[in-house]
């Protein structure tokens, strides 16, 4: 539990996220220095050598994705930070706006310069009215005060913030459906290539990045990228925040070196399980994660360490299940939730989702079918692989990984119309 | 479990008072609607900036104010339709003073989100998707709100509260007017 706090260190204070505030902790001096004295190539490569992966789901190295973006092109290049938090169990990014707002927009700044941007949009999820109203009070004060503007700090850099907000829609968090909404229009995803990197925002080549990977990018420029990287794993440089929420005695955000375990996390900052109850599941990344059991807890919380036991660190965010949950009727929820987040676009997230739905409905309301289980399976399956944008995907594998760590959970349940676990009927 | 607060029934005549009959722009929102535009590239852009400033000044955005909308920023009228039904956030009809958004998704599930649901129904008086008859509260149940670490959760119109119990629920109503 010894990794420094670069991002945490000021959750829940009445005046973080004040400019001055800010400034008195060195804020805005990595900025200053960049836009100063570093060229863009040396910037990236500082980002590249800290390995600083994209903390929205994908993990994608960030450094690579900036070094897309084409040099000394006609068109105007965008930057879109990625603030829809939506994924279940992730709450992080609240946070940061909340409490942070100056450091979300130094790192842009810095990403601004490092990319050749003038103009960057902070997409907010529409439900955030305190992080909205935080973020809009810091860009009031960077303008006012010549940290936004047509001149940045007098280096000449001219940069324009704007703050949107979202109408309420799970899908918008993923990058290309963000940029459509961005653009005033219904949030279906584009297909890809062409990449954002080249055809993004209004046609113009765009980054997206996440609140808390650019709430980084000022920690890596201060500590030095050798420093930064030394902080996470080799793979995964700096400090990662964690949410953890479900059945702990201390749900919460936590912040600490992606070198830490799942066990740790529930365990030594969490708490434990609530009620000195026995685990049963850990769905480690956001919803979208595939399930985890008890014995695979030592696993690194990392990119890679996740990656290693078939799930994945998606938005980090852990939710805990103890054994009085019965996983038919968690399902449930789960597959309700992508039902009605699907945009529609592609048949087999469309129509999938909505099967998925149903077929849970049915074993829970007592008729569930001998061939449900594998019903499951199979149009998880079929779904995966087939569609314009993860949202597909992100569908199946929750499904494909309850079903195989929890098969008997589900065969049961179809075959005598009750739980396993609780001996009810879990109706309607 | 999610519901369409749109749904195609009868509005309730509480709700019903709270229509308004805009037939062209608003005077009062066209400082804000022009700030607005001044931020983005395309009056499209703009549209979802302008439809929270329809529905924080009126309360929801009828076809009649998409029509109004459409024809201020030059655009077709279902560019802003499929843009207002595509968001869940929109409301397209009237809703109760206080909106009451109980959070259902995994996390506050575990933490009691179904029974709290049915306490908060107690409480009010009503069920999922309905109004009460004085106007003041619309019961609804949304996907996850990114409040977990404080489930259960639910939001009243702007604000989020979390750990909710009878208790506190009573306190949260018993002090909104």
């Amino acid at each position: 539990m010894s990794a420094p706090k670069l991002l945490s260190a000021n959750f829940g204070s009445e005046v973080s996220f004040h400019l001055d505030h800010y400034l008195e902790r060195g804020g805005y001096e990595q900025a200053r220095r960049v836009l100063a004295e570093m060229a863009p190539e040396a910037v990236i490569d500082q980002v590249k050598q800290a390995k600083l992966r994209g903390c929205g789901g994908a993990g994608f190295p960030t450094g690579m994705k900036w070094s897309f973006i084409p040099k000394g092109g006609a068109k105007p290049v965008y930057l879109a930070v990625n603030a829809d938090e939506g994924e279940p169990g992730t709450f992080k990014d609240k946070y940061l706006l909340t409490y942070e707002p100056h450091m979300l927009l130094e790192g842009m700044l810095i990403c601004a310069k490092a990319v050749g941007c003038h103009k960057a949009y902070i997409y907010v999820r529409g439900e955030f009215d305190l992080p909205i109203a935080r973020m809009e009070g810091a860009v009031a004060e960077a303008y006012d005060r010549g940290y936004l503007g047509p001149d940045v700090m007098g280096s000449g850099f001219a940069f324009d913030v704007v703050v949107h907000r979202g109408g309420g829609a799970y899908i918008c968090g993923e990058e290309t459906a963000l940029l459509e909404s961005l653009e005033g229009k219904p949030g279906h995803p584009r297909l890809k290539p062409p990449f954002p990197a080249l055809v993004g925002l209004n046609g113009c080549p765009t980054v997206i990045n996440n609140v808390e990977t650019l709430a980084l990018v000022p920690h890596l420029l201060r500590l030095g990228a050798g420093a930064f990287l030394d902080l996470g794993v080799p793979t995964q440089g700096g400090t990662k925040l964690y949410c953890v929420s479900g059945q702990v005695n201390r749900p919460g955000i936590f912040e600490a070196s992606p070198s830490v375990t799942l066990r740790q996390l529930i365990d030594d900052y969490a708490g434990g399980v609530r009620g000195g109850a026995k685990l049963k599941a850990v769905i480690p990344g956001g919803l979208s994660a595939p399930v985890l059991k008890p014995d695979e807890l030592d696993t690194e919380a990392s990119f890679e360490g996740l990656k290693q036991v078939g799930s994945m660190l998606g938005s980090a965010g852990l939710i805990v299940m103890d054994e009085s949950v019965c996983m038919v009727e968690a399902m449930r929820t789960i597959t309700q939730f992508y039902a009605h987040e699907s945009c529609g676009q592609c048949t087999p997230c469309r129509e999938g989702t909505g099967w998925l739905r149903r077929i849970v409905e049915r074993i829970l309301a007592g008729h569930g079918r001998a061939e449900d289980t594998d019903n499951l399976d199979s149009i998880a399956r079929k779904i995966t692989g087939t569609t314009i944008c993860p949202l597909g995907d992100a569908a199946a594998w929750p499904v494909m990984g309850f079903v195989e760590k929890f098969r008997d959970e589900f065969e049961y349940y179809c075959r005598t119309g009750h739980s396993r676990v609780s001996g009810a009927r879990v109706a309607g | 479990m999610s519901v369409d607060p749109h749904a195609n029934v009868e509005l309730p005549a509480a709700l019903a008072a709270k229509e308004v009959e805009i037939t062209t722009f608003p005077e009062e929102l066209k400082a804000e609607c022009d700030a607005i535009r001044g931020r983005y590239e395309t009056p499209r852009a703009a549209l979802m900036p302008i439809l929270w400033a329809f529905q924080r000044r009126f309360g929801y955005v009828s076809q009649e104010m998409e029509r109004v909308i459409a024809a201020e920023l030059e655009i077709p009228v279902i560019w802003v339709r499929e843009t207002v039904t595509f968001y869940t956030m929109y409301n397209q009809r009237p809703v109760g003073s206080h909106h009451v958004q109980v959070c259902g998704n995994l996390s506050c599930s575990l933490c009691g989100a179904k029974e709290t649901l049915a306490m908060i129904s107690e409480e009010l008086g009503i069920g999922v998707g309905e109004t009460t008859a004085d106007g003041r509260f619309t019961l609804s149940v949304v996907q996850c709100l990114a409040a977990c670490e404080e489930a259960p959760v639910m939001q009243v119109n702007d604000r989020y509260y979390g750990r909710l119990d009878r208790a506190r629920v009573r306190e949260i109503f018993g002090g909104m007017g």
